[in-house]
């Protein structure tokens, strides 16, 4: 009797390996090939707050906090090699600074946020680097702890307006300018640090990512580097703080809570670690998903684990990386 | 040895925990010559090496460059002089293709200083250098991630890793090893090129007979200690020598 086996073969689309270079486009089919996918995201992201209600919106602008730090998180990890789950540090830095410069001195969200975004990164970035000699998983764990360290300290000195925070902030215009920025900072980040991680010193990050001795046995210092790397995530991040104060008109201890470096994990694993935008997506259906199970409280946490688990368990590759080889690739299944 | 010596390593140490890796070494390495360093498994070449690029802080001795003391500075600032070093266990850069595992070299202060910031397209530059170094130019290999190259062409990255730093000096941690005779053949031309462009190599090597050919003068290490040093001839006559290496390759030498 014979037994017939087959496997499960893939092969590159033709479309895709002719439009891998710039040059080799001639045909709208090319161009739409290689288009089409980031206009729906683009024209998709504009368009969400056209549709959605009042309550919606808002969350949208929270999804847009947690897709910038799953960017962020994403990039260090799987093209820095840094496991960061400083999220909750970029945020309070960022929130905070914003905050008390609105509060204090009374300058606009115009002049906070960006001096709060830098300043909040610069900030962020010494934190980290006496840290980013440790490897893997002790990077993470110090990244992880900073934050509480920084509530403590605020809770203890009483600073700061101390566990109440400081309310009345100073708020956007209206509504569209809240969505729109955010939105617009989303999409910004991710063409930005997808045209950097195939730069020179992208390579140099993914160099120091898979061979940190050869790094430096190419004449470059690679905690020069990994600071610059934690410092590009620094401002992604900061700039979410600095925006959610003033999103929210209120700073607080709970800018520093767990869910701004854990969120960012599951919405990577989701969405797909390594492709950049699968984080981004991914933190655009976790949030409203964690928003719609709002009655069931902490148990929000409980849903995340699920979640990440799941997506671990049965689908490891994530939302993204599945979609993408789907997209570039068909499968066909070969005799052996 | 004077100051003809390029590179010099006084009495050089280093024990991990209760293993004496290396003790008391001391060589020199002269300008433009490809010196040998041989000696059985264990006997602290690779350590050596990580002395000489500062890989591994000694414990006692220095090594000069130039009559510069370069012990204690740091590995990539020791790169930067222009000391450059392959690495026994490779290391690639799996992720990246062939040739972009070059871009990281050429972004280095060091090639940036003596190209005064005008290298140009840098691919252009990695790919000259594989060819250089025995990639067939346009052929599919450049382009393939380092983590699909066979060994053949990983033992070469590494050595086109340092060809990027444009290097006085290149240490070679056993490229032979591993390779064909037919693959060794394509890589001594590399070797005798470099040497005739001035730069300095010390090669480290279990293959002797292929090493014989490229060197004329070697050090035995045994043991963490320089054993015997002189033209090859004459040290693997030494009784000493011979022990060390309990017969086995030194008779193929010898033939
Ligand atoms: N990082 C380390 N930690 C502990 N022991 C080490 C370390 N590096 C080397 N050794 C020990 O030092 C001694 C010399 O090792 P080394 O790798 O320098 O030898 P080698 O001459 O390069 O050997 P081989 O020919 O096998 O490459 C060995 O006993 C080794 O176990
Ligand atoms: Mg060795």
């Amino acid at each position: 009797m014979v037994i017939e086996e087959t496997r499960r073969k893939r092969l590159d689309r033709g479309i895709k390996v002719r439009t891998e270079s710039l040059y080799a486009l001639s045909t709208w089919r090319e161009m739409a090939y290689m288009i089409l996918p980031r206009l729906t995201l683009i024209l998709g992201l504009f368009i969400l707050p056209l549709v959605l209600s009042m309550y919606w919106q808002r969350v949208l602008c929270s999804a847009g906090i947690y897709a910038l730090l799953a960017l962020g998180f994403d990039f260090l990890a799987e093209y820095v090699g840094l496991v960061c789950l400083g999220g909750a540090l970029f945020i309070g830095s960022g929130g905070y600074i914003s905050g008390i410069l609105n509060a204090y001195l009374d300058w606009p969200p115009m002049l906070t946020i960006p001096i709060a975004t830098l300043g909040g990164s610069v900030i962020s970035t010494l934190i980290l680097l006496p840290c980013l000699r440790l490897r893997g998983i002790y990077f993470a764990i110090v990244s992880f702890m900073l934050p509480l360290l920084a509530v403590y300290i605020i809770i203890a000195l009483n600073v700061f307006g101390g566990t109440e925070g400081i309310s009345a902030l100073d708020t956007f215009p209206n509504i569209w300018v809240e969505q729109y920025i955010i939105l617009g900072a989303v999409i910004f980040s991710l063409f930005a640090i997808r045209r950097l991680v195939n730069k020179d010193i992208g390579l140099i990050f993914r160099g120091i990512m898979d061979n940190d001795q050869a790094v430096k046995a190419s004449g470059i210092n690679i905690t020069s580097y990994k600071t610059k790397a934690v410092f590009i995530a620094s401002i992604i991040g900061c700039f979410g703080g600095a925006y959610l104060s003033h999103l929210y008109s209120w700073l607080g201890i709970s800018l520093f809570a767990m869910d701004f470096s854990i969120v960012p994990i599951a919405a990577s694993v989701m969405g797909g670690m390594g492709t950049l935008v699968g984080p981004v997506v991914g933190a655009f259906i976790l949030t409203p998903m964690s928003e719609a199970l709002r009655g069931f409280g902490q148990l929000r946490v409980v849903l995340y684990c699920l979640i990440l688990i799941g997506f671990i368990v049965y689908k490891p590759e994530g939302l993204m990386n599945y979609l993408q080889r789907k997209y570039h690739q068909f499968e066909y299944w070969e005799r052996v | 040895m004077g100051d003809e010596g390029l590179l010099q390593v006084r009495d050089i140490s280093k024990s991990f925990g209760g293993v004496k890796a290396v003790k008391d070494v001391s060589l020199s390495l002269i300008k433009g010559e490809i010196l040998g360093i041989i000696g059985p498994n264990g006997s602290g070449k690779t350590t050596l090496v990580n002395l000489i690029t500062g890989f591994v802080k000694p414990d006692a001795g220095e090594v000069l460059f130039k009559d510069r003391k370069i012990t204690g500075l740091q590995a990539h600032k020791i790169a930067n002089l222009g000391i450059t070093r392959t690495f026994q266990i490779m290391r690639p850069y799996h992720s990246l293709s062939a040739f972009k595992n070059l871009i990281v070299p050429l972004n280095s202060p060091r090639v940036r200083r003596t190209t005064g910031g005008r290298l140009g397209d840098r691919d252009a530059v990695a790919m000259d250098i594989l060819e250089e170094i025995g990639f067939e130019r346009d052929a599919y290999v450049p382009y393939k991630t380092a983590s699909s190259l066979p060994l053949g062409y990983l033992k070469r990255l590494e050595l086109a890793r340092c060809i990027a730093m444009r290097p006085e000096i290149i240490i070679c941690d056993e490229i032979f090893s591993g390779l064909s005779m037919a693959e060794i053949a394509t890589m001594v031309p590399v070797l005798e090129k470099l040497e005739m462009e001035g730069i300095t190599i010390m090669m480290i090597e279990h293959r002797l007979r292929e090493l014989f050919r490229l060197v004329n003068r070697v050090i035995v290490m045994n043991f963490g200690e320089v054993l015997a040093e002189g033209i090859p001839r004459e040290v693997m006559e030494r009784q000493d020598v011979r022990e060390a290496y309990l017969g086995t390759e030194v008779d193929s030498v010898r033939d």
